[in-house]
Formats: C-alpha cells, sequence, structure tokens
C-alpha cells in the first residue's frame, strides 16, 4: 500500500536527486555530518597525547565509527519504519537480553560491566537499547491507543520502561538508565497521556529521587553506589571535595571559562593538554571545544545541535502515522536528553550522569546508535514526503 | 484520533505536546548560552588564571646559607651539600593501603619507623599543600642509589641536593654560633624572619638568629609546567638563588678555643673575653657545650632532651649570659666604685680590718679567719679584705637612701640585659630592700625584712645577687675605660663570598657614668696589687707572667653544702687593659684555685704568650 507511491515520487521533479542522499532530510543529514567532523577535528587536537605512540589513536577509531555510522543511518534511512511495529516483542526481547547478557559476562571496566567484547569494538548494549525501547514502546502505545487514558495503560507503559531501566542502572550505568526514562516521558507525552497521570508520575519520580538521594542512605541501605550519589550532587557544590567529583567539575568549569570568546587554540588549551580535564574524549568533549574554541566554537556546535533538535521536531509532526510520529518523538527525547544534560554537567548545571554528548563524545556504541536513530527519522521523513508527494498527485489528478 | 494509525494532519493536540517539547528545548538552549556567556566572556580571565595555577609550579631551589667566619677570617661555620629524600605527593598511590606499603618499604630502606614517616609528611602536607615534604635530610650515597634504580617501587620518592649547616669546630663556640631549624609558624608570622619560607631552615640561637636576615640569601625558584598527575612537562623560567652573606665575627677562634679548653672537661661555667674600649667579644663560652651539627638536620627529640636536661647540666644554655650567680669578691669593684663616688671613702682613707665584723650581733668575718689590720682600698683589693667592704656596705645602707651599691651596681650594668647581640640574656638581680619586700609580699621571698646584713652581704657579692660573666665583664670594662658602659657584641660586618665589605656594624652605642680617674687608677691599682704583689690574692697564679695583668678574685657561696663558685676577673694589659677577662666554675672552688688559672691560660693566648699550654698553676689564696 505504501510502497507503490515510493516509486512513483522518484519520478517527481523532487525526487529527481535520486541514490544515495534521495529523499533525505538535508538539514538533519548536515547537523549529523557536521557534529561528526567536529568531533574527528577536536579528537585530533585533544588525545595526540592520551595513547603513547599513537596520536591518532582515538581519531581513527572515531572516524571509522563515523563512517560505518552514516552507512547506518543511510541502510536505516530506507528501512520501513511502520514494519518494526510488528516486531515489537522480539525487539523488547533482544533488549532485555543484550543487557541481561552483559551483566552476566560484560566486560568491567573501572566498576561497572556495560560492554561485551567484540572482535572489532566494544559493543554497549545500554546504547543500543535506548533505539530499541523506542521502537518497542511506540508501538506498544499505539496498540493501546484507544485505551491511552486508562490507569492500567500508563502502568504498563512503566512498567515495560522500569524493567530495562533497572537493569542498566544495575550494570552500573546510570545515564542510560535515565535516558530510557526520559524517552519513556515524551513518548507518553507525545502520544497524548493524561495530564493527570503525568503529574502523578511526575511526583512519583521526584519522590523517589529523594529516597534515593538522601532518605535511604541515612538508613544505610544503598540504591546507588556512593560515587554515583557525589555526582549526582556535586554540581550543588563543586568545591567541596575538589579531589573527587566536585574536581571534575571545577576542571570542566575552568576549562570552559579559560575559552574566552575565541579560544585558546589547540596548543594554548592547557587543561585538556596536560590532563587536568579528566574523560576529554567521552563525556567531557564540549569542554574540549569551549577550552580550544571559546565561546564561538561552543556556539558552532550548539547550533548544530539547535539544527539537529529542530529538524527532529519537524519530522515529528510531519510523520505520516502515529508510529513515526512516535519514533521521532523518541529519537528527539534521546538526543535532547543527551545534549542538554552533558553540556549541562561540563558546564554545571546538571548533575554528572555519565551520558554521552550524542556524536560528539568518543565511542562506537554510542556514535553508531545515534546514527541509527538519526535513520529512523530519515525514514520516518522520507516516508512522510512520499505519502504527501502521492497525495498532491491524487488531488491534482482528480 | 489516531484512529487506524493513520494521521492526515496534525492534531492540535499533538501540536500543543510538540510546542512544549520545542519550547523546553528553547529554554535549554538560552540556559546553556547565557551560562557560557558568563563563563566565558564574562568570567573568563578569572578561568585563564585558574587555568595557569593548575599547571605552573614554582620549584623552590634552597639558597646556601652565608658563612660565618672570625676576625681573622678564618671560617667558623659553612654548609655541606647532602642529599634529602623528599615526598611528591601527586604522584604518590592514591590508596592508603598502597601509601603505608610505600612507607613501609621506605623506611626499611632509611632506617625509620613507617608510622613515624607517614605523620611526618603529612605534617608537612598539611603546612604546606602541593610542596614535597622531606622524609630525611642527609641520606647515603649507597641509599640513594638504591633509591633511583628501583625507582618503580618508590612512586613519588624524590631525591633532591640540599645545603646543610656544619660546624667544623663541633662543640667550640656553639653558643656563639647558636643553631638552625625549621622555620615555625609564630616565626613566619612575625617580622624577624621576613622573607623566609614554609619549610626554610633559618637561625634558631646564637648569631645565627640574631643575623639572620643576613645569613639566609633568598631563595629561588624554577618555574615549571606540570600536567594533572604532577609530572614536569617544560621549565619555563627560572629565579636563580641568592646565597645569604657572610658574616665575620669580632671573636678569635684561637681565644675562643683555648678558653673554652681551659674552662676544662666536664666543668659547669662560662667564660667572656671583650674589648674593655669599644665591647668587642673575642670569646664567649659555656660549659658544658653541646654539638650544633645534631641541629642541622631535624634533631632527634633524645638528643634534644640530653643537652637541656639539668643533670647533664643543661648544655644548651649559655652560662655567659643567662647564669644567675652571686658573684662573690668579684663584685668588690662594685662597692669600691659605690663607696668612692658616693663620697664614703677616698683612696687613701684607712679602714681597720679586725678579722671580723659584728652587726647587731651577727658576726661577720674575713675568709679563712684573715686580720688585715688597718689598710686603705687598694690594698683591701689586693688582699680581698672582707671587712673592709663589710663596713662600706654596713655605712651604704645607712647613707641617704641607702641604695648607694645597687644604684652602681645597675649603672655599671649588673642586674640588667647588656644588650648583646644574642638572644635568650637573662637581666639577673641586684637585691634591695624594695625586692625583698616586693618578694616577700609574693610569697617568694624568706619572709625577713630587709636589713643592714643584705647590704653587707651585697658588698661582697654573695647573698641575692644574680650576675652572669657578661655583666662582671661591662662592669669592670667601664671602670677600666673610665666610665663607659659598652654594649657587648659580636657581630662585626656583612660581606660577600670574597671577603669585601657590605656592611659594617658600628660599636653600639655605650652609656656614660662619671668615674673619678683618681678613683679608677686606685681601684686598678688595687687589682695591679691582687695579682702581682706579695699576698695578692692572685699574685701566684700570676707568677711569671709577661703580661701586666689586674685581676680579682672571687669565691660564691651557695650554701646548702653544694661546692663555692670560682670567679675571676682580669683587666691587661695594667694600666691601660684592652681586655676584660671573665671566668667563672660553677663547682671550681676558690677562685684562685680554678678560675684564676683559666684566665691565665686565655690572657695568654689573647696575648700570643708561648708555652703556657703546659705550665700548671693553682693559686693558694683562700680568701673569698
Amino acid at each position: 500500500m505504501y510502497a507503490s507511491p515510493v516509486k512513483q515520487a522518484s519520478s517527481d521533479a523532487r525526487g529527481t536527486r535520486a541514490g544515495l542522499i534521495g529523499g533525505l532530510d538535508l538539514g538533519l543529514l548536515a547537523a549529523a555530518l557536521g557534529l561528526i567532523t567536529v568531533s574527528v577535528y577536536i579528537l585530533t587536537m585533544a588525545t595526540q597525547d592520551d595513547v603513547p605512540g599513537s596520536p591518532l589513536y582515538y581519531v581513527v577509531r572515531q572516524a571509522i565509527y563515523g563512517v560505518v555510522g552514516v552507512g547506518l543511518m543511510l541502510g536505516a534511512s530506507r528501512i520501513d519504519v511502520s514494519r518494526l511495529r510488528e516486531h515489537q516483542r522480539a525487539i523488547y526481547a533482544a533488549m532485555i537480553g543484550s543487557i541481561l547478557v552483559v551483566l552476566l559476562v560484560g566486560v568491567a571496566a573501572r566498576g561497572s560491566r556495560r560492554w561485551i567484547e567484540l572482535p572489532f569494538f566494544r559493543f554497549q548494549p545500554s546504547e543500543l537499547g535506548k533505539v530499541l525501547l523506542i521502537l518497542a514502546l511506540s508501538a506498544f502505545i499505539v496498540d493501546r491507543v484507544r485505551r491511552l487514558g486508562d490507569r492500567a495503560t500508563t502502568g504498563h507503559i512503566v512498567v515495560l520502561a522500569l524493567v530495562p531501566a533497572l537493569l542498566v542502572i544495575a550494570e552500573p550505568d546510570l545515564g542510560s538508565g535515565l535516558v530510557y526514562l526520559a524517552i519513556t516521558a515524551v513518548l507518553m507525552f507525545v502520544a497524548g497521556t493524561k495530564w493527570t497521570h503525568l503529574a502523578a508520575l511526575g511526583g512519583m519520580a521526584a519522590a523517589s529521587a529523594v529516597i534515593v538521594l538522601l532518605a535511604l542512605p541515612t538508613v544505610g541501605v544503598e540504591v546507588l553506589k556512593p560515587y554515583q550519589v557525589d555526582r549526582l550532587t556535586a554540581f550543588v557544590n563543586p568545591t567541596s571535595d575538589p579531589q573527587e567529583q566536585g574536581y571534575q567539575l571545577q576542571q570542566s568549569i575552568t576549562a570552559i571559562g579559560a575559552g574566552q570568546k575565541t579560544g585558546r587554540g589547540p596548543e594554548g588549551a592547557t587543561q585538556t593538554r596536560l590532563d587536568f580535564l579528566p574523560e576529554h574524549h567521552t563525556d567531557f568533549v564540549f569542554s574540549v571545544v569551549g577550552e580550544q574554541f571559546g565561546f564561538l566554537g561552543a556556539g558552532l556546535v550548539l547550533s548544530l545541535y539547535a539544527l539537529l533538535l529542530w529538524r527532529a521536531l519537524r519530522i515529528l509532526t510531519s510523520a505520516k502515522n502515529l508510529y513515526g510520529a512516535l519514533v521521532a518523538g523518541g529519537v528527539t527525547a534521546m538526543l535532547m536528553f543527551q545534549v542538554f544534560v552533558n553540556i549541562g554537567m561540563t558546564i554545571g548545571i546538571m548533575p554528572i550522569t555519565g551520558v554521552p554528548l550524542p556524536l560528539m563524545s568518543y565511542g562506537g556504541s554510542s556514535v553508531l546508535v545515534t546514527f541509527l536513530a538519526i535513520g529512523l527519522l530519515q525514514s520516518v521523513s522520507a516516508q512522510a514526503r512520499s505519502t504527501e508527494l502521492a497525495r498532491t498527485r491524487e488531488l491534482s489528478a482528480a | 484520533m489516531y484512529l487506524d494509525n493513520r494521521r492526515p494532519t496534525i492534531t492540535p493536540q499533538l501540536a500543543f505536546r510538540v510546542a512544549i517539547i520545542g519550547g523546553v528545548a528553547l529554554l535549554m538552549f538560552s540556559v546553556i548560552f547565557f551560562r557560557l556567556w558568563y563563563l566565558q566572556v564574562l568570567s573568563g580571565d578569572r578561568y585563564v588564571a585558574e587555568a595557569n595555577d593548575n599547571r605552573v609550579r614554582d620549584i623552590k631551589v634552597q639558597a646556601p646559607r652565608g658563612q660565618i667566619v672570625d676576625r681573622e677570617g678564618r671560617m667558623l661555620v659553612d654548609n655541606r651539600t647532602a642529599l634529602a629524600v623528599k615526598i611528591t605527593p601527586a604522584e604518590l598511590p592514591k590508596e592508603v593501603a598502597a601509601q603505608n606499603d610505600l612507607y613501609t618499604r621506605l623506611g626499611q630502606v632509611l632506617g625509620r619507623s613507617p608510622r613515624r614517616i607517614r605523620d611526618d609528611v603529612g605534617e608537612q602536607l598539611a603546612a604546606v599543600p602541593f610542596s614535597t615534604a622531606t622524609v630525611k635530610q642527609d641520606v647515603d650515597l649507597p641509599v640513594v642509589q638504591y633509591l633511583m634504580e628501583n625507582g618503580d617501587d618508590f612512586p613519588g620518592v624524590t631525591v633532591e641536593r640540599v645545603f646543610l649547616r656544619r660546624y667544623p669546630y663541633d662543640e667550640v663556640g656553639a653558643h656563639l654560633f647558636g643553631t638552625v631549624g625549621e622555620i615555625n609558624e609564630e616565626q613566619l608570622d612575625g617580622k624577624d624572619y621576613r622573607g623566609a619560607e614554609q619549610g626554610d631552615r633559618v637561625g634558631q640561637s646564637g648569631v645565627e638568629a640574631t643575623y639572620d636576615r643576613y645569613l639566609r640569601g633568598r631563595n629561588g625558584a624554577t618555574r615549571v609546567q606540570v600536567d594533572a598527575m604532577g609530572t614536569l612537562t617544560g621549565s619555563l623560567s627560572a629565579k636563580q638563588p641568592r646565597a645569604g652573606r657572610q658574616l665575620r665575627l669580632g671573636v678569635d677562634l684561637d681565644v675562643q678555643r683555648t678558653a673554652q679548653e681551659a674552662l676544662g672537661e666536664g666543668r659547669r661555667g662560662a667564660f667572656v673575653v671583650m674589648d674593655v674600649k669599644d665591647g668587642e667579644v673575642r670569646a664567649l663560652g659555656s660549659t658544658p657545650s653541646f654539638d650544633p651539627n645534631l641541629f642541622t638536620k631535624t634533631i632527634k627529640q633524645s638528643d634534644y632532651d640530653r643537652l637541656s636536661d639539668p643533670i647533664n647540666g643543661n648544655p644548651l644554655s649559655n652560662r655567659a649570659i643567662q647564669g644567675l650567680y652571686p658573684s662573690g669578691s668579684t663584685f668588690k669593684l662594685i662597692t669600691a666604685t659605690a663607696g668612692l663616688e658616693g663620697g664614703l671613702i677616698d683612696p687613701s682613707t684607712p679602714v681597720s680590718d679586725p678579722g671580723s665584723l659584728n652587726v647587731g650581733g651577727t658576726v661577720f668575718k674575713n675568709a679563712g679567719d684573715a686580720v688585715n689590720g688597718v689598710l686603705a682600698l687598694p690594698q683591701a683589693l689586693s688582699v680581698s679584705s672582707d671587712v673592709f667592704f663589710y663596713k662600706l656596705g654596713l655605712e651604704a645602707n645607712g647613707e641617704g637612701d641607702g641604695l648607694g651599691i645597687q644604684r652602681w651596681a645597675r649603672r655599671l650594668g649588673i642586674g640588667r640585659k647588656s644588650g648583646i647581640d644574642l638572644p635568650g640574656e637573662l637581666p639577673g638581680l641586684v637585691p634591695s630592700p624594695k625586692w625583698r619586700a616586693k618578694a616577700n609580699r609574693e610569697g617568694i621571698g624568706d619572709g625577713r625584712p630587709w636589713s643592714a646584713g643584705d647590704n653587707i652581704n651585697l658588698s661582697v657579692g654573695q647573698g641575692d645577687l644574680q650576675t652572669n660573666p657578661l655583666q662582671m665583664a661591662v662592669a669592670y670594662a667601664a671602670v677600666a675605660n673610665g666610665g663607659r658602659v659598652v654594649t657587648p657584641h659580636i657581630g662585626k660586618r656583612v660581606e660577600d663570598g670574597d671577603g669585601r665589605v657590605l656592611q659594617e656594624f658600628p660599636a653600639p652605642a655605650r652609656r656614660r657614668v662619671d668615674v673619678e680617674p683618681e678613683h679608677r687608677d686606685a681601684i686598678l691599682s688595687g687589682l695591679r696589687q691582687a695579682a702581682s704583689s706579695p699576698g695578692g690574692t692572685s699574685a701566684d697564679v700570676f707568677k711569671d707572667f709577661p703580661i701586666p695583668v689586674a685581676g680579682k678574685t672571687g669565691t660564691a657561696e651557695k650554701g646548702l653544702g653544694r661546692p663555692d663558685q670560682s670567679w675571676y676577673m682580669a683587666l691587661a694589659p695594667y694600666p691601660n687593659p684592652r681586655y676584660v677577662v671573665a671566668v667563672t666554675d660553677e663547682a671550681g672552688g676558690f677562685g684562685a684555685e680554678t678560675a684564676a688559672p683559666a684566665a691565665r691560660r686565655i690572657l695568654a693566648s689573647l696575648f700570643d704568650v708561648r708555652g703556657e699550654e703546659k705550665k700548671v698553676v693553682k693559686g693558694d689564696s683562700r680568701t673569698f
């Protein structure tokens, strides 16, 4: 039913740019390519001394992830997203399964099990889980759209989201868990869950945050590891413990502030080069941009994210069906949450949660999954256009 | 509604909710934008400074302390280089267990207890965070080589070359030179050590302390760039250290050494050799002495306890300026001056000495029950007639306010600080009715009111008098030089490394007191007779001595079965003395027995008299 209009669209005047990028949302594409390019460039400067004898260690890998990611995005953009709805159970099972596998046999690094060792790189199921959750949960919501006002439906959705979120938090990967929750919240919001339900859930979330962060630790029960609590609360008063979590934050703020208007350049960026800024290729990559290229550079990166999010929201509103809209909404939520929480963390207005900056932070799983998500957006966008074209065609024929 | 999963057009509800998401995004972008504006544009300068603070470290380059030389330029105190083991905190293992392992390994190599190392390092780092902490000051080369070869086992351990103070003559002149030690909080805050930094070793006693600002020099610094681990990544600039200035003392090393030997091994006493005209000190010392080299590294508590234990004679105390002694008959010079200047006698007034003086039932006798008959002042000094001076003391007590002797004692510098350029001087005490009343009021006296007997005791330097060899030297010098009360001083000038004068210390101000020339002559001739005429108390000690000496013996009774304290005051050459020599031995017995022979050896060294070392002289006089 949907297939024939697409074929027709290709013969249309706007469809003459057939081939790889035919039918793609160019703004979205430009933003994604721009960000991965900036990432590779920044890593070239920032990580040249990180791996002795191999100044391009991270750069080469990130570039490969970028290239593979772009391929993944183009591939995903050709998928008919609606078809994925039928496989929602399999997708959900795959998500839970991979997270369980990592909990059982994953590679431990710095006290957490997050990765599965693959021949070429370390695969992080909690990253892929973000996209799988979007696909599965959107499908579930579409199935129940008539009963969206029922409390049972809302409860069901929350349970479906909490299971993977809590499993991921147990790895422990608090950041990804929070992304899952943010995705779920936005999906419900976009689908049209009642305000009263949303308000009740918000209240419960706030209450559990208070309990987990304040009440339980005082009676000796640790839901989160102490370091996670420290990180979450460090931004409130970064100087209180300059040796630990507050230290990272202070160094990040110092790096960004020292960048001033136009930056200190790659050589003068001592915070990055002399390692005062920890995790400068992953979680704190935005601080590197801020130090090396100042307000100007940070502004450029922010503009690319603004473009990305604007296009994502635009695609959300133009989706031809609810499932497409929800998928677009979930991807938007995922990107938005990560961008704001990560950047907010580097400038001291958000807790330190270990959320990567999409397409900027070094990391195969994150880059590939982000491109995959953008590919899904492109697919939603392409379908919307073809439907539009078909309709105008029918109208003009009539 | 989304029936059939088809959505031909966007519903108002969805549009509204998407608008809210867009609004949230917009809000977040503006919050980030303004925060970045604040951090980068408004406060950028502050963060640039913070970033530079992060990476720039100043490594202190220790300035060597200036040398101390004697009046001839002979080196008395210098420095040696040593290797010190230090801890760089940024490179220490982070875990406490690993740190303790390191301290255990280090303790085995250096022979220190791991706990002491940990406490030590912790203390130093608490005082100055991010600097290095010294674990051991002076480490042998093989140990250093071992540490270097096994660097991986000793993370954060570094070896630095440091200058350590060296006192080549060990115990000779220890009380003059003093000691160095790490600067303390109080000194850092105070004015005396301005420019000194935490961790510097500064003068803590002796001329090391008095002239610290010249000796100390100025530390240099190497400014380096470090990374987050504290590893050096390059050097930025360097400020050369400026070595401390050389200090030349008025002291004569030969005299100092001879004097210390003359007092003798195992004795407790002190000596002062001083120029009578300007107060320049040629030698000054106290026995038992100590080895200031013990202080160049941080002194061990056991060593410190030993050196300040009264049972060992408290070697750290400087008896020449801190002793509180009755002076015995050497005080008669002051009584004589008071009597002459107060008009109680003149140089030829005959006074009868029947051997004793009865005052209200108390009988004051001559030492050794001597009966001297009628004598005038010079002879009374020569034979050390006690009765002569008892009578002066009695008379002075009834004359005017009764404080004639006390006034002259203070005028001549007894019972007050001399102002010498050494820290820790004690004023001592000249007893008076007022003092006794106050002591009784405060419950520290014996409750007896002041009586004539007190003044009689004072007149011969017994009783409650508390003075020291330096004060006595000042008093004798003042009479000998015709009434100038000098301020004793040790430092002569500051020089650069080649001995060129940078700053001369002028002789400090002198006070004038009026001593009639004929009175001075009478006193000096009495002292000369004492050291030369038959019957003179020290005549046998100075027999055959080529330099004409004027001198006075003293034997202070300390009561309670303790041995008498031996004193000798010498002025030479008579009749126009250049030097005054004061010697006391706490348990030396009669003045002629120990102090006078020691003074002879000192004078021999001072005037380069040969062949004195082998002579054994001992006076027979049994006078007080």
